[in-house]
């Protein structure tokens, strides 16, 4: 490793100090290298202890009460379908939000927006990236929810669109920041060879500009969405907290409860080993799995843009 | 509006006389395609700061020295959330404490000794999926392995390990980034004056890339500073009378605390809740704010 930097200094008049430091730097580049490792073992060791504490609900808990369609952990029952479909429903709704607004954000900030606007803007929405979900959601309680309680004549607020609200606005920084470094990044050449030909700048934004960008904003919605399906504070604290099968769309504005509400609502209150709590850790890996899934498909995306604009280079 | 490309504006100034209509059309097209996008950005960005400054003005009158250096009393409805806000502070410096190192060590390993070979594509695709794991799921895996294994028990270490695992992606990316972006100049020179490589990395490209190492450690702190869900069964207490002794204590910390005052207590006076939110956004933000000055002051001050 330190081949091609250690030979010059051995031709200096440090010699003498040489194997001192060498044994130094031996150490210091074995412990840089296992810290570069360190991140895999992470997510190995984060995979290990929600499969350890995970799949004996597989055993404990029959296979068709697992994926049934009833969350009632008092008597025993833990269908993890309704948590599935409440986050689904409140997912669903939030990038119903952010991805139209995200993407047309990131379209101003990037194509429209003045330069000083543009200063201000990306830092502001980033900032919204910061508050804390715990704030979004104490908002939700008392300003959101009895709001569209009022709106839409309803008999709680606490629904699965008040989380879709407020998801939305958590994953709009995350969306707006990443597609407007994509639409950033194609080249000027794109676009003044669009407007050569005759285009607006408005057809070209569309017809070239974001086409070209399609990739990274694609990576952007997806990563949005991943923000999205893990939410946790803001989701329980509006939701409602109702398990029940969201399949009508009478759902979008009844109570529902996702599977990260599950968790964080009732780990605090199980027995270490029980039945309940091997389900909720089961839900943690069916999280974790879908993490996993989103991710991996957004960053296929990326490499497979990569590679073919090294073959459009080369 | 100035367009990258001015030369759109051309056909807009003469008339376009032979295309009138299309012309035309096409540019009422881009009026109103405009507006609307100016509509949706503003409609982005405006809830922001009505957030901060409704939570500002809300909570700006609960502050005063008794609510920032006092302890809850009568089940939290009066008195202070100083143990909530010691919490906090010992928690981001316990999570700095063991993150900061390994990130960065991370970040030397994968700018300046690592080779594009399948391992090195693992250790990204793990960064990737690290940052993406919801922090609910954190919490879990903190409970798993710290809590319970390591018999660490409810603590602001167990609290500390979770969420510096959690930070870890953020300050990895940040600070690689950094490293890649000083030149590559700057390492041959050193190299050819006789320096090791860990004397290159350790005297040249580290000092150069502070300034970006800071941000993005600044950032990754901020968000496990607001984060509730890692530390829910870690190390978060529901009520504590005093401050936190050891790093094996449980403590109260501010995102904690709100979520519990908003939910669980009945009766809790408005001006506390609002006022909690305030401290726990004047914390984060402030933070916020330190990166954004730190990454700008260092642009303005670079020389390559």
């Amino acid at each position: 490793m330190n081949g091609e930097a250690g030979t010059p200094a051995a031709r200096g008049q440090a010699a003498g100090r040489r194997p001192r430091r060498d044994w130094g730097e031996a150490i210091i580049t074995r412990l840089i290298q296992l810290s570069g490792y360190s991140a895999v073992v992470f997510v190995g060791l984060i995979f290990f202890f929600l499969v350890r504490e995970g799949l004996p609900a597989l055993i404990e808990v029959p296979l068709r009460d697992l994926f049934g369609t009833r969350w009632y952990p008092i008597e025993g029952y833990f269908g993890v379908v309704p948590l599935l479909t409440g986050s689904l429903v409140v997912t669903g709704g939030a990038m119903a939000i952010a991805v139209p607004f995200g993407i047309g954000t990131a379209m101003f900030i990037s194509e429209i927006a003045p330069r000083w606007a543009r200063e201000v803007l990306k830092p502001l929405v980033e900032l919204l990236g910061g508050l804390p979900s715990v704030v979004l959601g104490f908002l939700g309680i008392l300003i959101l929810s009895p709001y569209l309680r009022q709106l839409l004549d309803l008999p709680t607020g606490l629904t699965a669109l008040a989380g879709s609200l407020l998801l939305g606005g958590i994953a709009l920084p995350t969306i707006v920041s990443i597609a407007e470094d994509a639409l950033d990044a194609v080249p000027r050449s794109y676009r003044d060879a669009a407007l050569a030909l005759g285009a607006t700048p408005w057809q070209t934004m569309w017809g070239v500009t974001l086409p070209a960008a399609r990739s990274g904003v694609l990576t952007a919605v997806l990563l949005g969405m991943g923000r999205a399906i893990g939410e946790t504070m803001a989701v329980m604290m509006v939701t409602g907290n109702a398990p029940v099968l969201a399949v009508r769309l009478a759902s979008i504005v009844s109570p529902v409860r996702t599977m990260t509400a599950t968790i964080a609502a009732e780990m605090g209150e199980v027995a270490s080993g029980s039945p309940h709590y091997h389900a909720l850790f089961f839900i943690g890996m069916l999280l974790f799995v879908i993490s996993l899934l989103v991710n991996v498909i957004a960053s296929a995306v990326v490499f497979r843009q990569r590679s073919r604009a090294e073959r459009v280079l080369s | 509006m100035s367009l990258p490309g001015s030369p759109a504006a051309a056909p807009e100034s003469d008339g376009g006389r032979r295309f009138r209509t299309t012309s035309l059309q096409r540019r009422l097209a881009q009026r109103i395609g405009f507006v609307w996008l100016s509509l949706m950005a503003i409609a982005t960005v405006v809830p922001i700061a009505l957030v901060v400054v409704y939570i500002v003005q809300q909570g700006g009158p609960a502050i005063s020295w008794t609510f920032l250096s006092g302890f809850p009393s009568d089940g939290m409805r009066q008195g202070g959330i100083l143990p909530a806000i010691v919490g906090t502070f010992y928690l981001t410096l316990g999570t700095a404490l063991f993150s900061v190192p390994l990130g960065v060590a991370a970040a030397v390993y994968l700018a300046e000794y690592a080779q594009e070979n399948a391992l090195t594509r693992l250790i990204r695709v793990a960064i990737i999926n690290l940052a993406g794991i919801p922090s609910v799921v954190y919490g879990l895996f903190g409970l798993g392995l710290f809590v319970l294994f390591l018999r660490l028990g409810t603590s602001i270490l167990s609290a500390s390990l979770t969420l510096s695992i959690m930070t870890l992606p953020v300050i990895i990316s940040a600070a690689e980034e950094a490293l890649r972006a000083v030149p590559q100049a700057f390492r041959t020179v050193s190299v050819s004056l006789g320096g090791s490589r860990w004397q290159t990395i350790a005297r040249i490209v580290l000092p150069q890339a502070v300034p970006g190492i800071l941000t993005g450690v600044i950032l990754g702190l901020e968000r496990a500073a607001g984060e509730t869900a890692p530390i829910l069964f870690t190390g978060a207490a529901f009520f504590l009378p005093r401050l936190p002794n050891s790093p094996l204590d449980s403590t109260m910390a501010l995102p904690y605390h709100l979520f519990v005052i908003s939910t669980q207590v009945p009766g809790m006076p408005l001006q506390i809740q609002y006022g909690t939110a305030l401290v726990l956004i004047v914390f984060v933000l402030g933070m916020n704010l330190t990166a954004t000055v730190i990454r700008s002051r260092a642009r303005a001050r670079r020389q390559w």
